[in-house]
């Protein structure tokens, strides 16, 4: 089999196809331009929070708590927003619930490059840590009167109609902020230096340290980053939804690590790729949409995202093994 | 540490082997003292102390030490489960799920079984049987991750939470996500009753880490796993089958994590996919809190024993004082990042503590290569 023929973006995409051609044998109205927009508009939160964690991945480590960062910034920018009566402006909406997830993705970076402490308890630490604070201190009660300028928002559509068929379909200008993190994330990976040292960290520490790539100044942009893209997802999130819940968000952070090791992310780092990232992320997104079209219940959704986990994981470590093995 | 009479291994007075201030040094010995065990007895006795002074009369009860007694053994077996994964440097996040689809199993099988035969005699038999399903489960699921993580090679992080996800999601569907009733009456001893004043899960919680202490430092099997912990090169040069030894720790930990699903249900007199989540975290925190190295070789059960004690002194305390879950959330949290910080901080300025297999001057290369 060729090299080419193995991998998991490969694998994925004719998985997504597969998927796509039996839901749509079972319900021609799947293929229709208000089912792809519907996905392009779930697909945003995940899209954006699965870029992060893609690099968390690729610098070597691993991340679970974006979700909180998501759902903190989210909150307490939306609040401020409210309070202060400054609502108006969607730049400051952004610059502050981004500023808040910066803040938070640099305590992260504090306990995993300013002490080298391991990143899964580390994250799992702050998840709890974010989580706690915000629901205990920030607050708990559901934000619905949103600021004018996230409600505004909210309407704003790139695309609007009515097919053939009479389904109305929409695309929230929301969108373009995926594609933006996309061109961004693909900039500073492909061609910069500081994507080189992300890679060159996780793939592995002590050469990149001692070829002079600065570990720990790479560390902390990109958790800082994962912060930024967390803070911006969680306000389109409440904006799209146009409510603020603190309870949102969270316990989604396993589908968005399934998206990305799917999309061939090594957790052993210095390894993937933003469009396996995105086609993973479109997996989950199908996964999460399809499984009641095709007759499978929703109590099989978390059996289908471990599964999922175990083969993006299992295959390409096994094909490495076996690699491995013919060597020697 | 006693003072060492030879000047060459004695540390400089002034100043530590990575130049921290001797005051640094003074105030990390007052908290350190002998042994990071030593330190977290202290630790604990200080909690106990406070939580009893603060709240007397609720805190320092015979009713409130009862109450304790009843809730440890469960999480303390979860944690006892994270402690022996991290010994190999792995780790394993779905003890909640297997906790909780074992103990599904032993409820479907009591139910089914008990109706049909008659007698006492015929309800203990069922019960039996119905705990030896769940054991068999634990068991079987920690030899999918053992395999997982040996054979197919996938990082012990991923292929705990992917088969994490799988074990809870059955357990979902064989519910259909409701609590499962119907254990038989004389089930709810094995959570609630008591024998000798003290609680019956406690007695098995006692019985299994006895049998865990002495199978990590009385065996060669417990070398072995520290040496794979410590350096995992080392040991495979060394004619010691890593993957062996990786499936059977994933197994011993998929058996501890099913009779804490065992104890769980019989105190809740029902088994659910979604019992004990928070667990999960708790149980990593009283691991790492316990003194084990997350990046595997260093931890011992002696350390759980103390860490859970000071979590349950903590938790129920805070309940007293109406302290509020989410608040109760960020203090674990935010306890996990400190103490891991305390323990680096302690490595780092102190030399190997006696027992411990290596110093822990900085974590190794490999760093998270788990």
């Amino acid at each position: 089999m060729p090299s080419w023929a193995t991998r998991n973006e490969v694998i994925v995409a004719l998985v997504i196809v597969a998927l796509c051609v039996v839901t749509a044998l079972i319900n021609p109205s799947f293929l229709s331009l208000a089912t792809l927009f519907d996905m392009l508009r779930n697909g945003i939160l995940i899209g954006l929070l699965a870029i992060g964690v893609m690099l968390v991945l690729i610098s070597g480590g691993i991340d679970v708590s974006f979700t909180a960062i998501a759902a903190f910034s989210m909150y307490a920018a939306t609040m401020l927003l409210v309070d202060l009566g400054i609502g108006d402006s969607l730049l400051l909406a952004f610059l502050i619930s981004a500023g808040i997830g910066l803040s938070l993705g640099m305590i992260n970076a504090l306990f995993i490059a300013g002490f080298g402490l391991p990143t899964l308890i580390v994250t799992l630490g702050t998840l709890s840590a974010f989580r706690g604070f915000l629901l205990a201190f920030v607050g708990s009660d559901l934000i619905s009167n949103v600021p004018p300028a996230m409600r505004d928002f909210s309407r704003s559509m790139l695309v609007r109609g009515t097919d053939a068929a009479g389904y109305f379909y929409s695309l929230p200008t929301a969108v373009l902020f995926l594609i933006a993190a996309v061109v961004i994330t693909w900039f500073i990976l492909y061609r910069t230096m500081l994507g080189r040292s992300i890679f060159a960290v996780g793939g592995s520490r002590e050469a990149a340290a001692r070829i002079g790539f600065n570990v720990r100044a790479t560390q902390v942009f990109v958790y800082g980053y994962v912060g930024v893209l967390a803070g911006t997802a969680g306000l389109i999130h409440a904006s799209l939804a146009r409510v603020a819940n603190p309870s949102d968000i969270v316990g989604l952070e396993l589908e968005v690590i399934a998206a990305v090791v799917l999309g061939g992310a090594r957790l052993t780092g210095g390894y993937g790729t933003i469009t396996g990232t995105l086609l993973g992320v479109t997996l989950i997104v199908l996964v999460n949409n399809t499984l009641v079209t095709l007759g499978i219940p929703t109590t099989w959704q978390k059996v289908m995202i471990g599964f999922l986990i175990l083969l993006g994981t299992g295959l390409p470590a096994f094909q490495a093994r076996l690699r491995a093995n013919r060597m020697g | 540490m006693p003072e060492l009479a030879d000047p060459q291994t004695r540390p400089e007075p002034h100043g530590g082997p990575h130049g921290e201030p001797p005051a640094l040094r003074r105030l990390l010995g007052l908290v350190g003292g002998a042994s990071p065990l030593t330190r977290l007895a202290v630790i604990t006795a200080i909690i106990f102390l406070v939580m009893s002074l603060l709240r007397p009369d609720p805190f320092f009860t015979a009713g409130n030490f009862s109450s304790m007694a009843f809730q440890i053994p469960e999480f303390a077996l979860l944690s006892l489960a994270i402690m022996v994964a991290m010994l190999t440097g792995g780790i394993d996040l779905s003890i909640v799920g297997v906790a909780n689809l074992s103990s599904i199993l032993a409820v479907l099988v009591m139910r089914h079984l008990a109706p049909e035969v008659g007698g006492e005699a015929g309800t203990l038999g069922v019960i039996a049987l119905g705990i030896l399903v769940a054991l068999l489960c634990g068991s079987l699921c920690g030899l999918l991750n053992g395999l997982c993580v040996s054979y197919i090679n996938i990082p012990p992080i991923l292929a705990t939470l992917g088969t994490g996800l799988i074990f809870t999601g059955i357990a979902t569907v064989l519910t259909g996500g409701a609590a499962m009733m119907g254990f038989p009456a004389e089930y709810s001893v094995i959570g609630n009753g008591t024998l000798l004043y003290v609680p019956v899960p406690m007695w098995i919680f006692v019985a299994l880490a006895a049998v865990v202490a002495v199978i990590l430092s009385r065996t060669a099997f417990g070398l072995k796993v520290y040496m794979m912990g410590t350096n995992p090169l080392a040991s495979r040069f060394a004619g010691i089958s890593n993957a062996g030894i990786n499936i059977r720790i994933y197994m011993i930990c998929g058996f501890l994590a099913a009779v804490a699903g065992l104890i769980i249900a019989s105190r809740a007199n029902s088994a659910k996919a979604d019992y004990g989540e928070a667990y999960l975290l708790l149980s990593v925190l009283v691991a790492v809190l316990g003194g084990t190295n997350p990046y595997g070789g260093v931890g011992r059960v002696g350390g759980i024993v103390l860490a859970v004690l000071s979590m349950q002194f903590l938790s129920s305390g805070f309940n007293m004082m109406q302290v509020s879950n989410f608040a109760k959330e960020f203090i674990w949290g935010a306890l996990l990042l400190v103490v891991m910080v305390v323990n680096l901080l302690q490595f780092r300025s102190a030399p190997a503590a006696p027992g411990l297999p290596r110093p822990q001057g900085q974590p190794a290369p490999s760093l998270d290569k788990t």
